[in-house]
C-alpha cells in the first residue's frame, strides 16, 4: 500500500518537473549517441575534461544571458564586449607589464563600466536593450580593433594562461586518480546531503509536508551520483581545471543570488510582469541596471577566459559568442517573454551545444552540418518547452 | 411550439481531474436576449468554447443544434462561417489599425486577389451604424475608449452575418454610461433579427435587458426561465447561482470611525505624458481610521490616477497641495516608501497591473513583502511558504497547493491573491481600486469580508468603484469625481445611485440638492 503511493508520488513529481528533467535526459541521450558513433572516445575522461575547457567562456556568459532574458532583455553585445575586454587584459600584461591579478581586477572593472553603460541606457533612459546592445556590439568591435590596431595581442604570463590551461594541483595521484578532485567531489556530495536534510528538518520544524524517506535518500544518491560522475570525468584525467571551478562558483553563487535573494526575486518578478512589479514596490530600474552590470562584468570574465585559453587576444575574438550563450539559454528553459529561465538549465544548454560541436568534431563532420544541426538542435528544445508547457496548463 | 436557434444537448466535457460540464442542456429562442449566468467555474465559458469549436467536435460528447441541423465546429472558422461569433471580455482588436482594417481582419473583401479598401470602407460604415456609432472608419480603434472598442467588436461580428451572438461579460470594463448603451444596441439587433447570448456577473444587467435566463452551476444546468412567462428576482437568481440563501450581498459592519489617517488638500497632479496638464484639480479628501470611503465616478474621471497619485506618485509627474498621513505631511517617492509607511494599492486591472500569472501563488503573495522576511540578505523560504498558506486558509483561495501558478486560478481567487499581497504588507491604508471587478457572487462577499474586519482593526480603506450598489453597500462616505474633481461628498444616509450618478456625469448641481 505504503510502496503504491510512493509510487505514484513518484510519478506525479517526475510528470510536474518534466521540463527540468527533460534537459538532462537530452544531454544524457546526446552524450550516448556521441559516444557510440565515436566508439567510447566522446565519454572519456580526456574528452570531457577538454569539452569542458572548450565551453567554459560560453558558460561563463550563459550564466548572465538568462538573468538578461528572464528580466525580458536580450544582450547582443557580449561577444564584442568579451573581445573588448580581452584586448584590455592583454594590453594591461603584454604590452604594459602588469601582474595578472591587477590586469584581471581592471578588466574585470571595465566589463562592470561597460554592463553599466548599458543598464543606463536601457534602464534608465527606456532605450529597447535590443537597440542598446546592438549599438555596443558594433561600437566595442570598432572599439577592440582600434586598440588592437588590428594586431593579435600575446603571448601572457604563465600565471594568465593557467586560467584556461591550469588543474587544481594534486598532492598524491592514486593509480591515475587524482586525489584533491575526489576529495572535492566527495566533500561536494557530503556538503549537498548536509544541506537537503538540514532543510528538511526546517520544514519539519514548520509543520511543512515532507517528501517521504525513501524518495528523499533517492533523490540524494541520484544527485550525488551526477555529481561524483561529474568530478571522477576530470579526475581521471589531469583533475579539476580552473575554469570549471571559476564556472562552479559562478553558476553556485548566481543560483543563490536567484533563488534566495530578494535582487534575484525581483529579476523574475519584472521579466513576468513590470507594471506589477513597479506597483509591488520594486525599484525596476535599479533592478534592471543591476542585471546589466552583472552581465557586463561576466562579458569581462569570459573575455578573459578566452584568451587565456588562446595565449593572446585577437579583434576578431569573440565572435557570434552572443548566439551561443542565447541558445544555451533558450535550450535550458528560458521564456522568450521572460519571468522563465534558471542558471543551472543554461549550464546544460551550453553543454548541449558544447557536445554537438565537439561530438562533431571528432566524427569529423563538414562545419556546414554543424551550423545546421545546431540551429536544428535550439528550434526542437524550443519547440519541446513550448509544446510541454502548454500541455501542462 | 418554440422555434429555437440553438439547442445544446447533454454536454459533457472533462478537463483531467475535473468534469467541467456534465450533461449540459442549453435552448435559445430566436431573437432573444440570452442571459447565461453562474459563478465562476460553473461552467459558463466551457460552454461557449465547446459552442464556438475552441473545443472542437470530438472533445466533447453531446450534440450542438443550430438552425435545425446538427453542427460539428473544428475551429472557431467553422462556427463563425454558421452564423455564430463570440466576443471575449478580454478585446481582440489591433489598437495600431483602422477601424474598417479591424472588422474585416482575416475576413478581408477581396477582388481580383487584392483587398477592396472602398468595398470594405462602405460595409464598415453600414456595420457602424448599425451599432449606433458615426466614428470615422479609418479612425485608429486604439484612440477610441473601451466602449466604442466593444461596439466595434460587434460590427465585426456583423459584418459577418452573424445570427448568433455569444457577449462575454461585455460590460465588465465599461462605465454605466457604456454599458447602458451596449445593452440598449443588443435590443435593436434582437429586432433586426440577431440573438444574442449574454454572460453577466451584474444581475442589475440581467434584469434589464433578459429575455430567457439560464443558471449553471457545478457544469449543471439548474434552471432556465423565460421572463415573459415566469417571474424572477434578482435573489431568486443568486439562490440558484450559489445553491444557498445568501441573504444580504454585503456583510454587515458597525462602522467605528477613529482619529483621522490621511488626508490631500488642494491635491493637484499633473499628467504623465509630457505636455502636462492638470488631471486632478483640487481635490480635498480625508479618511479616518476604520472607515471605508468610497470614489465614485465614470471612467476617465481621474479615480485610478488620484490613487496611484496618492500610492508613492506612482502616477503623474508634478504635484502640487497637501498630502498628510497620520498627521504628518506625507512625501512618498515611490511606491515602495508608500508600502513601507503603510500604504497599499490593489490595482485596477489585476492581470494586467496586480499579478505575475506565470509565477505561483506564493510568490505572489510575498512579492511586496519580501524585505520583511529576509534575513541577512537571503529569503527565509520557511517563513515564505508559512505566510502565503496562512493567507490560503484565511482567505479561502481555491487552489492545488501554493506553488500552482497564478494564471491557472479563477478571477476570484485570482483577486484574493493579490489582496493578500497586500495584507501581507501590513498596511494601515488600503485603496482598493474596483476590488471585485469580472468575480462571482460568493468571491465578492468573501472580499467584502476580508474589507470588513480589515477596517474593523482600526485600519482603512479607500474603495474605487464603478459599480454603484457596492459604492452604496461597502462604504460609510462616498466622494463623486467628475473630470478630475471632486465634486461631492456624500454621507451613507444620503445615499443612493440616482443622485451619485448626477453628480458623477457633472449635474448635480443644476438639479440642486436633494
Amino acid at each position: 500500500m505504503e510502496k503504491s503511493s510512493h509510487f505514484s508520488l513518484l510519478k506525479h513529481l517526475l510528470k510536474s518537473n518534466i521540463r527540468q528533467y527533460g534537459m538532462f535526459i537530452a544531454l544524457f541521450a546526446i552524450m550516448i549517441i556521441f559516444n557510440i558513433l565515436t566508439k567510447g572516445t566522446f565519454i572519456s575522461a580526456r574528452n570531457l575534461t577538454n569539452l569542458y575547457l572548450q565551453m567554459g567562456y560560453i558558460a561563463v556568459l550563459a550564466v548572465g544571458m538568462v538573468l538578461v532574458i528572464v528580466a525580458g532583455h536580450i544582450d547582443l553585445s557580449v561577444g564584442s564586449v568579451a573581445a573588448f575586454t580581452g584586448a584590455i587584459a592583454a594590453i594591461l600584461q603584454v604590452k604594459m607589464g602588469m601582474p595578472t591579478l591587477p590586469a584581471i581586477g581592471i578588466t574585470l572593472v571595465v566589463g562592470l563600466l561597460i554592463g553599466a553603460w548599458q543598464g543606463y541606457w536601457i534602464a534608465y533612459r527606456g532605450v529597447p536593450a535590443f537597440i542598446v546592445t546592438l549599438a555596443s556590439m558594433l561600437i566595442f568591435r570598432g572599439a577592440v580593433i582600434g586598440i588592437t590596431k588590428g594586431q593579435t595581442i600575446g603571448p601572457f604570463s604563465e600565471s594568465f594562461n593557467r586560467i584556461s590551461t591550469g588543474y587544481l594541483a594534486d598532492f598524491a595521484n592514486i593509480q591515475g586518480i587524482h586525489v584533491t578532485s575526489l576529495i572535492i567531489g566527495i566533500v561536494a556530495v557530503l556538503g549537498y546531503a548536509f544541506f537537503e536534510w538540514r532543510k528538511r528538518s526546517s520544514r519539519k520544524r514548520y509543520g511543512f509536508s515532507l517528501l517521504p524517506i525513501p524518495i528523499f535518500v533517492g533523490q540524494i544518491v541520484l544527485v550525488g551520483a551526477l555529481i561524483m560522475s561529474f568530478v571522477m570525468s576530470m579526475a581521471l584525467y589531469k583533475g579539476i581545471p580552473y575554469t570549471v571551478i571559476i564556472v562552479v562558483a559562478l553558476v553556485a553563487l548566481y543560483t543563490f543570488i536567484a533563488k534566495k535573494t530578494p535582487i534575484g526575486r525581483h529579476v523574475y518578478a519584472i521579466g513576468g510582469n513590470l507594471e506589477a512589479s513597479r506597483l509591488s514596490g520594486i525599484n525596476t530600474k535599479k533592478t534592471l541596471f543591476s542585471v546589466f552590470v552583472s552581465m557586463g562584468t561576466l562579458a569581462a570574465m569570459s573575455g578573459i577566459v578566452y584568451s587565456a585559453r588562446l595565449n593572446s587576444a585577437a579583434p576578431s575574438a569573440g565572435n557570434l559568442f552572443e548566439l551561443d550563450a542565447i541558445a544555451a539559454s533558450f535550450i535550458g528553459g528560458a521564456s522568450a517573454s521572460g519571468g522563465i529561465g534558471s542558471v543551472i538549465g543554461a549550464i546544460i544548454g551550453a553543454l548541449v551545444m558544447a557536445s554537438i560541436n565537439n561530438g562533431m568534431s571528432l566524427l569529423n563532420i563538414d562545419i556546414s552540418y554543424q551550423y545546421v544541426i545546431k540551429g536544428l538542435v535550439l528550434l526542437m528544445a524550443v519547440w519541446f518547452d513550448i509544446s510541454t508547457r502548454s500541455k501542462g496548463k | 411550439m418554440h422555434d429555437y436557434i440553438l439547442e445544446m444537448r447533454h454536454i459533457e466535457k472533462s478537463f483531467p481531474g475535473v468534469k467541467a460540464l456534465d450533461g449540459v442542456t442549453f435552448q435559445v429562442k430566436r431573437e432573444d436576449i440570452h442571459c447565461l449566468i453562474g459563478e465562476n467555474g460553473a461552467g459558463k465559458s466551457t460552454l461557449m468554447k465547446v459552442l464556438s469549436g475552441v473545443y472542437p467536435h470530438g472533445t466533447y460528447s453531446g450534440d450542438i443544434v443550430f438552425n435545425g441541423d446538427v453542427q460539428s465546429f473544428h475551429s472557431i472558422k467553422d462556427s463563425e462561417r454558421t452564423g455564430i461569433a463570440i466576443i471575449y471580455q478580454e478585446l481582440a482588436l489591433v489598437p495600431h489599425m483602422s477601424i474598417y482594417e479591424n472588422i474585416f481582419l482575416g475576413n478581408e473583401i477581396k477582388k481580383n486577389g487584392l483587398i477592396d479598401w472602398n468595398e470594405s470602407i462602405l460595409r464598415t460604415q453600414a456595420a457602424l451604424k448599425r451599432v449606433g456609432l458615426s466614428d470615422y472608419p479609418d479612425t485608429l480603434v486604439g484612440t477610441l475608449g473601451v466602449g466604442k472598442q466593444q461596439l466595434i467588436e460587434i460590427a465585426k461580428a456583423l459584418a459577418k452575418n452573424v445570427k448568433l451572438l455569444i457577449l462575454d461579460e461585455p460590460t465588465a470594463a465599461l462605465n454605466e454610461d457604456d454599458s447602458e448603451n451596449l445593452l440598449r444596441i443588443l435590443k435593436e439587433l434582437k429586432g433586426e433579427g440577431i440573438t444574442s447570448i449574454l454572460i453577466s456577473h451584474k444581475l442589475n444587467e440581467v434584469m434589464a435587458v433578459a429575455d430567457t435566463v439560464t443558471v449553471l452551476r457545478d457544469g449543471q444546468t439548474i434552471a432556465t426561465v423565460d421572463r415573459r412567462q415566469q417571474k424572477l428576482t434578482e435573489d431568486e437568481i443568486v439562490r440558484m447561482m450559489v445553491g444557498r440563501e445568501l441573504n444580504q450581498r454585503y456583510p454587515s459592519r458597525t462602522p467605528q470611525i477613529g482619529e483621522e489617517l490621511f488626508s490631500l488638500k488642494k491635491w493637484q497632479v499633473f499628467s504623465d505624458t509630457a505636455g502636462a496638464f492638470p488631471v486632478i484639480k483640487d481635490a480635498n479628501i480625508k479618511v479616518n481610521r476604520g472607515e471605508i470611503v468610497g470614489i465614485a465616478g465614470l471612467m476617465g474621471s481621474g479615480r485610478t490616477e488620484l490613487a496611484m497619485s496618492i500610492f508613492g506618485r506612482s502616477y503623474g509627474q508634478r504635484f502640487s497641495g497637501e498630502c498628510h498621513y497620520k498627521g504628518k505631511p506625507a512625501h512618498h517617492k515611490s511606491p515602495r516608501q508608500a508600502i513601507d509607511a503603510g500604504i497599499g494599492y490593489l490595482t485596477e486591472d489585476r492581470k494586467e497591473k496586480g499579478l505575475v500569472l506565470i509565477d505561483d501563488v506564493k510568490r505572489n503573495i510575498s512579492m511586496a513583502s519580501l524585505n520583511r522576511l529576509t534575513r541577512m540578505g537571503i529569503i527565509d523560504s520557511n517563513e515564505e511558504v508559512r505566510h502565503a498558506d496562512d493567507y490560503r486558509q484565511k482567505m479561502r483561495i481555491k487552489t492545488p497547493s501554493i506553488e500552482q501558478k497564478v494564471g491557472n486560478l479563477s478571477g476570484g481567487n485570482q483577486q484574493k491573491v493579490a489582496l493578500s499581497k497586500w495584507m501581507l504588507t501590513q498596511p494601515e491604508l488600503l485603496i482598493v481600486d474596483e476590488p471585485t471587478r469580472g468575480i462571482d457572487v460568493g468571491a465578492k462577499y468573501e472580499i467584502y469580508s476580508i474589507m470588513n474586519s480589515f477596517v474593523e482593526q482600526g485600519n482603512s480603506i479607500i474603495m474605487i468603484s464603478s459599480e454603484l450598489p457596492e459604492i452604496i453597500g461597502m462604504s460609510d462616505r462616498v466622494y463623486v469625481m467628475h473630470e478630475g474633481r471632486i465634486v461631492k461628498e456624500i454621507l451613507k444616509e444620503n445615499m443612493n445611485q440616482d443622485y451619485i450618478m448626477r453628480y458623477a456625469i457633472g449635474q448635480g448641481d443644476h438639479h440642486g440638492e436633494v
